[in-house]
């Protein structure tokens, strides 16, 4: 049993945008890096309307399936990969990381924390890489059809993973719960 | 603004109204909601920007096990004092706001990213989109940086933020406060919050504090003024230490450093 209580969230609020992010925050990698991959989509509200001030954050591993953890992640020097990166929405409520690809034997993902105006609380996710599939994965396999589905990023025309997030509704996007969370 | 299905087209609801949402809220209350209901009408905003299904539980694995690493190359020690980012000092109550960043297990998160925001003492943001008419301070942007120390410290130097109206309802204020964004040595202990004074008049009218219906947990928000931290002549101190959910039993080591 935890000892102490924990510090509830609040929400982001409107007021982040001058404060969180910073130059290249969202370039995990150079675009001109081997391998580099846009990790893309849109956040969209429960009336189907994208979201122009969420904060989404991606942690994950590198293309071997090594977490790293090196520091460099607000001074990206260009050339260490820290494996987490940061990107508020733009008006039309779209974001877009440059990253690659994370590795490993099983399925791998993109940790994602979803902020927002109006959200009251973090929202986590992961973005599966297109190849994933209910055989490589115990939770994935655990999942409806239907809702694995959308915790796996698409493969768009230029090769980048797209991955809508909807905070409300039909396409509502699979947010998870980890143990210990009060 | 978009509008609730509580109220009709367009007309904002008044104080009274997200009152007796929020007393209708707060009975409904049962033990064990720690968190910000994020269901939560009186906050209209918050309407179409839930999950309405459960959330899906998961063990973590992989990235989610490890937090992202921040060093001295990320950020500069003069980033904790939002007193001196300009030529000039900022108008305003300065004070030390400090604590100390926990797990569950009372352990402390060292060497961690700490970042704040917050409006200057006459509640404006330097944010563009803040359209209060109350006077931006040139000296004063209101963001700070900082990297927990060895044991778990961080220590801010700031001027007092002042509330400031938003609208959410006809006469809406927010209650003076500092956003708070935190890490722990999980990245699923991911969390950003805000830290509000002691003894505001706000609180009772304000849908994003009382979306915490558990009023032991709203407590936890508070900061505690602490006459120890004043500095004569100087500065007002104020305490509030963070306690972030889970992290798992085995915590990562980071090389240690001594702080500078
Ligand atoms: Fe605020």
């Amino acid at each position: 049993m935890p000892e102490l209580d924990p510090t509830p969230g609040q929400t982001i609020g409107p007021f982040f945008a001058y404060a969180l992010p910073y130059d290249r925050d969202y370039e995990l990698v150079r675009p001109t890096t081997t391998g580099a991959v846009r990790l893309h989509g849109t956040v969209y509200d429960g009336a189907g309307s994208p979201v122009p001030d969420a904060l989404l954050e991606i942690r994950q591993a590198d293309g071997a399936g090594a977490v790293p953890t090196v520091e460099g992640s607000i001074r990206r020097d260009g050339t260490a990969f820290t494996g987490w990166g940061r990107c508020q929405t733009d008006s039309a409520g779209r974001y877009s990381f440059t990253t690659i690809a994370p590795g490993g034997d099983s399925a791998p993902f993109v940790a994602v924390v979803v902020f927002a105006r109006g959200l009251l609380h973090r929202l986590f996710t992961r973005a599966y890489l297109p190849e994933a599939s209910a055989s490589s994965s115990p939770f994935l396999a655990s999942l409806e059809p239907r809702i694995r589905e959308r915790l796996i990023a698409v493969r768009d025309d230029d090769g980048g993973l797209l991955f809508d997030i909807h905070l409300q509704g039909e396409l509502e996007t699979p947010f998870l719960t980890f143990p210990g969370e009060a | 603004m978009s509008t609730s299905p509580a109220s009709p087209a367009n007309a904002p609801a008044s104080q009274r109204t997200i009152s007796a949402e929020i007393e209708q809220l707060r009975a409904a209350w049962t033990d064990g909601d720690a968190q910000p209901l994020i269901d939560y009408p009186p906050y209209r905003s918050s309407v179409l920007r839930h999950p309405t299904k459960a959330l899906h539980p998961a063990d973590p694995e992989g990235a989610e096990l490890v937090a992202p690493v921040f060093g001295h190359s990320d950020v500069d020690p003069l980033e904790a004092d939002l007193t001196i980012q300009d030529r000039g000092e900022p108008i305003g109550e300065r004070m030390l706001v400090t604590g100390r960043v926990l797990d569950g297990e009372g352990r402390p998160v060292r060497h961690q990213l700490v970042e704040i925001w917050q409006a200057n003492a006459a509640g404006r943001y330097v944010h563009q989109r803040d359209q209060h008419h109350a006077p931006l301070d040139p000296h004063f942007t209101g963001t700070g940086r900082c990297l927990t120390d060895a044991d778990g410290v961080y220590r801010f130097v700031t001027i007092k933020p002042g509330p400031y109206p938003w609208r959410n309802h006809h006469n809406a204020w927010r209650p003076a406060h500092i956003h708070f964004s935190l890490f722990g040595t999980d990245f699923t202990q991911r969390l950003i919050t805000q830290m509000y004074f002691p003894g505001d008049p706000l609180f009772d009218l304000d849908p994003i504090y009382q979306s915490i219906t558990d009023p032991a947990a709203r407590d936890r928000l508070l900061a505690t003024y602490d006459h120890d931290l004043s500095e004569h002549e100087w500065q007002l101190g104020y305490r509030w230490d963070i306690v972030l959910t889970g992290g798992h039993s085995t915590p990562m080591e980071h090389p240690e450093e001594h702080d500078a």
